[in-house]
Parts: structure tokens; C-alpha cells; sequence
């Protein structure tokens, strides 16, 4: 080594250095899911104080955040699809048909554990039938999916024969402890909380997360460096017909009845709850908090304005309107970056 | 002792012959200006090189041997890089990850693998210090410039022991100032014993930082002399089809 690459190493330390100083408060701040917790942390703050009969009680608490559990579980998964660019429509009416094989099996008296797998194994087959269309065929992920919305619905409802399951045979009691039960708040809650965690962790030390990334950045680019291309993306969707068909599990032991229009137009609150957390839709860009942020914001939301005595019609303004608000701001994050 | 030698290489589309037993050989560090029109076969050619077809007739010999590649990773594999035209970057990653992409190094025991982004910092740093260049690997490859994409993506070549680096028109879209610092690039690659293939437009570049130049027409090569030797009159000649062969 000639001595005159000394130099260039340590003012290169330095430089990284500042850098990651600056990034760390730049980050902090250009991080959309970091705002929407605070706009959850205010409105909730706010309407407690406004009105701390109705809202401010821990029953509202633990009602807020169960109802948010079941979008946020397959906001995860929506987010693993969108970072790769793609789109899942599919995932309200896999949660439709999942729900109706769980119920069916429960109630023909089978234990429970054979229902949750049975309806595992559902939400594994419609991702790999996504995943196969899309990547092996090559068709578009929007109009896919969009089929599968519709096929997996007309399922639920040929499978159940139209008819609402609410017998769950003998192992219903063990069946809705586990997965309707609550310690301080439900399980779906805590379920929610382990799975943002763990699928942070994946998304940000894993090399599967960080092909993810990459296919959502240049796909082309991915695929002349050797990311095997192909199957992540089919895991992508794969483990988000996953996320639906198990937050199907959580909603059904929670409501403790099967219907076939279960999770009718979720996929739209699913992907408002996940574009609103920060997530991008061109992709390459999200992570699993802004999933979870997400769907509590539509919830803190809607709920809010039912207590504050709003006219229930107006929810969908409110919540279209901060899905446009975030879109928008994304747009202000892009520029300033450019 | 060459690291790479072509040998009567032919290639078919069809009816069309995009390459006619076309000879090349390659000492390590040595820079090969490949210059032709389009449509003259340089493509074909390099694309046969990266492995991402095999010649319809012809070898391609490699220190070892003969080889036969189906799929650049295979030509990858025997130390034949490529830069592509388009870089291949992810825009929305760090120069570091860019640089690991498809080989990223990892930690951890049995299947609880995670990426080592302390191991791959380092060894981009330090593949940027060879190069020379003031990409910093933690930062994003959609702010940085034309120059600094040349050296991650020339970074990544550097990774495993390459012998050949095929750069496709490195300098069609940067400014001027940048132009000097992928010249430079190409002088650290040669430098560091590789040989290098600059498929190139221009001229200046050419003759900037080539020793040979190997002119293409037609499917056919009409040169290949040293720099020295040669003029850029005579290599646009050669180009066109005003001068015959040299």
C-alpha cells in the first residue's frame, strides 16, 4: 500500500460520518409513518379531552384498537406487495373465503387447529395462484388480483351455500378464546403488534426484505444481478393472501360467525391504511410501522367522528381525504429529494 | 498469457449473420476500445462475451480453457464482469447495497441469517478507495451523479476476482466533468491487472484511454492495432466503410 492512501480512508470516516449525523434527524422527519403517529396521538389526545365520557375510556381503547388489528395484519402484507410494485385487490375476498372453509370445518366438528390450518393453507393457495399468474405468466398484478377478487368471493359464497355459519361445534369455546380472546387488549392486537415487529426486522436485516426493495427500484436491475426475481415476488404475494386469510382467523374468533361477505371492500382499507403509512405505490419505498400507523389513523378516524356524533356518511370523506393528503404529501417528499 | 480469446466466432439471428468469424484477444490489464456503427455487431458480440447467448459456431477461450456460457451468471462466474449501458443501479438503495445486490454478505448461524451491513460498508469503502472515487456507500443512488453510478456499478465488478470487464458506452450520457472520472475508473480497473472492453462512440474517449482499438463493420472486423498506430481519422474511416481494413 503507498502512504498516500491513508489520507483519502480517514476523510472518508469523516464524511460518512456527518452524514449519517444529518440523515439521522433527516430521516426522523421525512419518515411519513413517524407523522402519522403523531396526527393518531393528537386526535386521540383531542377527542379525549373533548370528550372524555365516550372516548376517553379504556373500553373505547381496547374497541379502537381491536377494530384496526384485523386491517393492520393485512396492511403487512399489502406492504410487502406494494414495495415490489405490485398491487393485491384480491385480499377482502380472501378473507372471505378463508373465513367460510375455517367456519365450515368448526362446524362440521373438526378441532380447531385443522380449521386454522385449512384456512392457512387456503390463504398460501391464493397467493401462489397471484404469484404464479403474475410472475411466471407475466400478467398485470392489478388485473390478477382483480380476478381473484372476484373468483375468491364467488367461492365463499358457493362454499357456504349462502348461508351464515354460526354453529362452530364442539371446540367453538377453546376456538374463540384463543383467537377472540383478550389480555388487556385482544389477542388480534397483540397478534398485530408481533407481527410489525417481526416483519420490520425481516424488511430491514434480511436479504429477502432487501430484494424486495430492490425488485420495487429496478426490477430489471434486480434480475441482471442475480436476485432471484421470480420467487420473491411469489412470496410477496404469497405472504399477503397469508396476513389476510390469518387476520380472517382473528375477525372470525372475535365475531364468532362466519358470513361470505366478510371483509366485502377491506382491500380498499387495506391499501389506504398502507399508502397512508408512508408506503409507495410505484415502490420501492415503505416498512411494516407505516403499515400499522396506517390502519390505527382510518380507525381513530372513523371512530371518532361516530362518537363525536358525525353522520356516519361522512366517513368516507374524511378517510378519502387523508388518503389524498397523504399521496399529496409523498409528492412533497419526492420533489425535495429529486 | 491472454485471459480471454475469441476464436472464428459467428453468430446467426435467422438469415442475418450479425457476426462473421470474428478473432479477439485479451492480455490482462489492457483497455480494448471496441468501436463500430450500429448495427455492426459490437452488441452481438459483447453480449456473446457476457455470456448472455452462446456463437452459433466459433469457441471462447479462457485461461482454463474452452468454455460455453447460457446465462451471464455462468460468465460471471469465470470472472467476465458487465457494466451495462443502464448501470442495472436500484435507485432507492445505498451505493453499498447496489454494490452487494444478488450477493449480499451475511451474518448469523443456521437459518437465522441476517445481513452483515458493517462487512458490506467496509468492503465498498474500500472498493472506492481502490477506484478512487468519493461515492460513499451509505449513500442513495438517486442523489448522486453520473460519475459516482459509474463507480458503483464499476464497484460491483470488483467484488469477486474478475479478470474481463465489458463497459457498454459508460460515457453516452454524463457531463464532460464526469467523463474524466470514468476515464479514471478504467485506469484503476487496468491498473489492478484487468482487462477491460470499452464499447464506445467516442472518439476522444477512446483514444483518451485505450491501448488497442478493434473496429467492427458489417459482422466483420476490419481492425485491431494498437492506439498508437492508428488516428481517429482513420478508425472514423474504418467505421464508415471510407477505408477498406487496416
Amino acid at each position: 500500500m503507498p502512504p498516500d492512501t491513508a489520507a483519502p480512508i480517514s476523510s472518508a470516516i469523516s464524511d460518512v460520518v456527518g452524514i449519517k449525523e444529518r440523515t439521522a434527524l433527516q430521516r426522523l422527519f421525512s419518515n411519513q409513518a413517524i407523522w402519522v403517529a403523531l396526527a393518531v396521538a393528537l386526535i386521540m389526545g383531542l377527542m379525549s379531552l373533548r370528550y372524555p365520557e365516550q372516548y376517553g375510556t379504556l373500553e373505547n381503547f381496547y374497541n379502537i384498537t381491536r377494530n384496526f388489528s384485523f386491517i393492520g395484519i393485512m396492511a403487512l402484507g399489502m406492504t410487502a406487495v406494494i414495495i415490489t410494485g405490485g398491487i393485491d385487490l384480491s385480499v377482502g375476498s380472501v378473507m372471505g373465503v378463508v373465513g367460510i372453509v375455517v367456519g365450515l370445518i368448526m362446524h362440521a366438528g373438526e378441532p380447531w387447529w385443522w380449521a386454522v390450518l385449512a384456512g392457512l393453507g387456503t390463504g398460501v393457495l391464493c397467493g401462489l395462484f397471484n404469484g404464479i399468474l403474475i410472475t411466471r405468466i407475466g400478467l398485470s398484478p392489478f388485473v390478477t388480483t382483480l380476478g381473484t377478487l372476484s373468483i375468491a368471493r364467488s367461492a365463499a359464497v358457493l362454499l357456504s351455500q349462502n348461508k351464515m355459519i354460526y354453529q362452530f361445534g364442539p371446540w367453538a369455546d377453546q376456538f374463540f378464546d384463543i383467537f377472540g380472546g383478550q389480555y388487556i387488549v385482544a389477542n388480534s392486537v397483540w397478534l398485530l403488534i408481533i407481527m410489525t415487529l417481526a416483519f420490520a426486522f425481516v424488511l430491514n436485516t434480511s436479504a429477502w426484505g432487501r430484494h424486495l426493495f430492490a425488485i420495487g427500484g429496478n426490477e430489471q436491475a434486480a434480475q441482471l444481478t442475480g436476485v432471484p426475481v421470480v420467487r420473491v415476488k411469489m412470496q410477496a404475494y404469497i405472504f399477503c393472501s397469508l396476513c389476510a386469510a390469518i387476520a380472517a382467523i382473528m375477525l372470525l374468533g372475535w365475531q364468532g360467525s362466519a358470513i361470505n361477505a366478510l371483509g366485502t371492500g377491506y382491500e380498499l382499507r387495506v391499501i389506504a391504511s398502507t399508502v397512508i403509512g408512508g408506503t409507495n405505490l410505484i415502490g420501492g419505498e415503505g416498512g411494516a410501522f407505516g403499515a400499522f400507523v396506517g390502519a390505527a389513523l382510518i380507525e381513530v378516524i372513523r371512530n371518532g367522528l361516530i362518537l363525536a356524533g358525525v353522520d356516519s356518511n361522512y366517513q368516507g370523506i374524511f378517510v378519502g381525504g387523508f388518503i389524498i393528503l397523504a399521496v399529496l404529501l409523498e409528492r412533497v417528499r419526492g420533489r425535495k429529494r429529486e | 498469457m491472454s485471459v480471454l480469446q475469441l476464436h472464428n466466432v459467428s453468430k446467426n439471428f435467422g438469415a442475418i449473420r450479425a457476426l462473421n468469424d470474428v478473432n479477439l484477444t485479451l492480455e490482462p490489464g489492457e483497455v480494448l476500445g471496441l468501436m463500430g456503427d450500429n448495427g455492426a455487431g459490437k452488441s452481438t458480440l459483447v453480449k456473446i462475451m457476457a455470456g448472455n447467448f452462446p456463437p452459433s459456431s466459433g469457441q471462447i477461450i479462457l485461461e482454463e480453457g474452452p468454455v460455453v456460457f447460457h446465462k451471464p451468471v455462468e460468465a460471471r462466474q469465470k470472472g467476465i464482469e458487465i457494466v451495462y449501458q443502464d448501470l442495472a443501479l436500484c435507485n432507492n438503495l445505498t451505493a453499498a447495497a447496489n454494490v452487494f445486490l444478488g450477493r449480499e454478505l451475511k451474518t448469523g448461524f443456521g437459518p437465522f441469517r441476517i445481513l452483515d451491513f458493517k462487512a458490506m460498508y467496509d468492503r465498498s469503502a474500500e472498493l472506492f478507495n481502490e477506484l478512487k472515487s468519493e461515492t460513499r456507500p451509505r449513500d442513495v443512488v438517486r442523489r448522486m451523479s453520473g460519475g459516482q453510478r459509474q463507480a458503483v456499478a464499476i464497484a460491483r465488478t470488483r467484488l469477486s476476482n474478475s479478470k474481463v470487464v465489458l463497459l457498454d458506452e459508460p460515457t453516452a450520457a454524463i457531463s464532460v466533468r464526469q467523463v474524466a472520472e470514468v476515464l479514471d475508473l478504467i485506469r484503476r480497473l487496468r491498473d489492478q491487472g484487468v482487462a477491460v472492453v470499452l464499447i464506445s462512440h467516442r472518439m476522444p474517449d477512446v483514444f483518451a484511454v485505450c491501448d488497442r482499438v478493434f473496429v467492427m463493420r458489417r459482422g466483420n472486423k476490419v481492425a485491431e492495432k494498437p492506439i498508437s498506430q492508428s488516428s481517429p481519422e482513420e478508425v472514423t474511416g474504418l467505421i464508415t466503410g471510407a477505408i477498406h481494413a487496416a
